[in-house]
């Protein structure tokens, strides 16, 4: 845990990133050392790999930060995690800054939370992941382009058998869609 | 102690072969896996990307789901495994977060006592609790010859799994020794394929696949072993697409563990799934199984 003393001295943007992590508080040991980015396999696509966005969050650089692509780069294969001698939960704290981008507006410069926001759109609705009507509304949104290029693969893949034109229902659809109101009722709690 | 099965959403459809051969396999061990009565999507990587408490409160519900006879739940996806076992544990260490799901929980009329249920996945239940003397008694088609590279891919052995090495996993390359294949030691087995990126930046996705395949094939293996709809989808539906943008000329069948552990058990290949994938797997299996494999299929 942080020491009181400690804490005093963290920027705003730290306690917050903090607060949105479970575990989130080792953060504050990172030792700059670089194994993460250097483990990732997206690192080099990164505007900040997660070393400097540690550094930067300890700035208090809020908005370069939930601008940057660094956490939409990341596709939670948790080899940072797994590597990072201070133990901090890499891949969580860029689950919590992709939260915090959405939440304040700024993650405009990806399609990754569009591909999220259809995906969990179809859960919500029907239970089940959907993954025809996730690519074909997500792709004709985002990139039609794309779904011309996919256009061969996807007819092999229904030609195989692999593409159901049709989502799956569950019975308790409405069980599942009174716990997801309530868990977003009070997540807007605090 | 009985097992539950949670198939997940990919299973369904795009999968289908690893839920063939996983039903197939299972019923020739004489080991018994109940499907999870009305499961739902455990939400992938998506809804922890928006919002922490509904994504483990949607997560939460298929741990309730499972009744007093069961205290295991077994998750063959990578991606299911992973939520399903780091809801449980964020249930057990984050109280706040606990007290929520528990209301979320109770808006559905259901609650779930964390610890409860043994998240599991499937390659740790083959491995650990039927194991290798039961696995070695029922194989009647060594895969003598058959060079395999396995593939375990991030959400398997990262970062919870606690039953194989997270950057050096062995358990699915000790398995295909038992059953006589050629495993093949190649330095990628526990890097990522990219996972939703072919949707997000194509080329960065195609250069990672493109790795995957490229190791595999410098250590001349005939097929890829993954346990992951994601990383198949990826290296098999993908592969025409890297090897024109590459201009390679990769051909390696990417199939699941289970349908290969099945050929072993010398279960039809139609039952297991094979055919589905897009480079095809029989004629390689054949070719190199040849006269051993006639008299188990004909």
């Amino acid at each position: 845990m942080v020491a009181e003393s400690h804490a005093a001295h963290l920027s705003q943007f730290m306690k917050d990133v903090i607060a949105d992590t479970p575990g989130g508080q080792k953060v504050v040991h990172c030792l700059q050392c670089g194994s993460c980015g250097g483990s990732c396999p997206n690192g080099s696509e990164m505007d900040f790999t997660p070393r400097a966005v540690f550094a930067m969050i300890a700035a208090d650089r809020r908005d370069a930060v939930l601008q940057a692509n660094t956490m939409w780069q990341c596709v939670s294969c948790y080899l940072c995690t797994a590597r990072c001698p201070q133990e901090i939960p890499i891949t969580e704290i860029m689950y919590a800054l992709k939260r915090m981008a959405i939440r304040e507006g700024k993650a405009g410069g990806s399609d990754a939370p569009a591909l999220a926001k259809t995906f969990t759109d179809f859960v919500d609705r029907y239970g089940r992941s959907f993954e025809f009507g996730i690519a074909t509304r997500y792709l004709l949104f985002n990139k039609p382009l794309s779904m011309l290029k996919m256009g061969g693969a996807g007819m092999s893949m229904f030609a195989k058998g692999r593409l159901a034109l049709t989502p799956t229902k569950i019975r308790q659809v409405k069980q599942l869609q009174a716990i997801i109101d309530k868990a977003r009722e009070l997540s807007n709690e605090d | 102690m009985k097992y539950a099965y949670y198939p997940g959403c990919s299973l369904e459809s795009g999968s289908a072969a690893y839920d063939m051969s996983v039903r197939a396999v299972i019923e020739q061990l004489g080991f018994g896996l109940d499907e999870l009565d009305d499961w739902n999507c455990c939400g992938a990587t998506e809804y922890f990307s928006q919002n922490e408490l509904v994504a483990t409160s949607v997560i939460a519900r298929n741990l309730a789901l499972v009744d007093d006879q069961h205290d295991q739940l077994v998750a063959p996806c990578a991606a299911c495994f992973l939520n399903l076992k780091k809801t449980d544990k964020l249930m057990a260490e984050q109280p706040k977060i606990r007290a929520k799901v528990d209301q979320a929980l109770a808006a559905g009329g259901l609650r779930y006592q964390p610890g409860r249920v043994h998240v599991r996945h499937l390659l740790d239940v083959l491995y650990t609790d039927i194991g290798e003397e039961a696995i070695r008694a029922k194989v009647v088609q060594p895969l003598t010859g058959l060079r395999v590279a396995p593939y375990y891919g991030c959400q398997i052995v990262r970062p919870l799994n606690g039953f194989d090495n997270p950057e050096y996993p062995m358990k699915l390359d000790e398995m295909f020794t038992w059953l006589g294949a050629e495993v093949v030691d190649y330095p990628v087995k526990a890097h990522c394929c990219g996972g939703h990126m072919t949707q997000i930046s194509e080329e960065h996705a195609f250069e990672l696949i493109r790795r995957l395949l490229q190791s595999a094939a410098d250590y001349r293996a005939d097929l890829i072993l993954c346990m992951c709809p994601m990383c198949q989808l990826n290296m098999d539906m993908y592969q025409g697409r890297v090897n024109n943008f590459f201009n390679t000329k990769f051909k390696l069948p990417i199939v699941y563990f289970t349908q290969m552990l099945g050929v072993a058990l010398g279960i039809d290949m139609k039952k297991l799934g094979f055919g589905k994938e897009l480079v095809a797997a029989e004629p390689v299996i054949r070719a190199k199984l040849e006269g051993q494999m006639a008299a188990a299929t004909k």
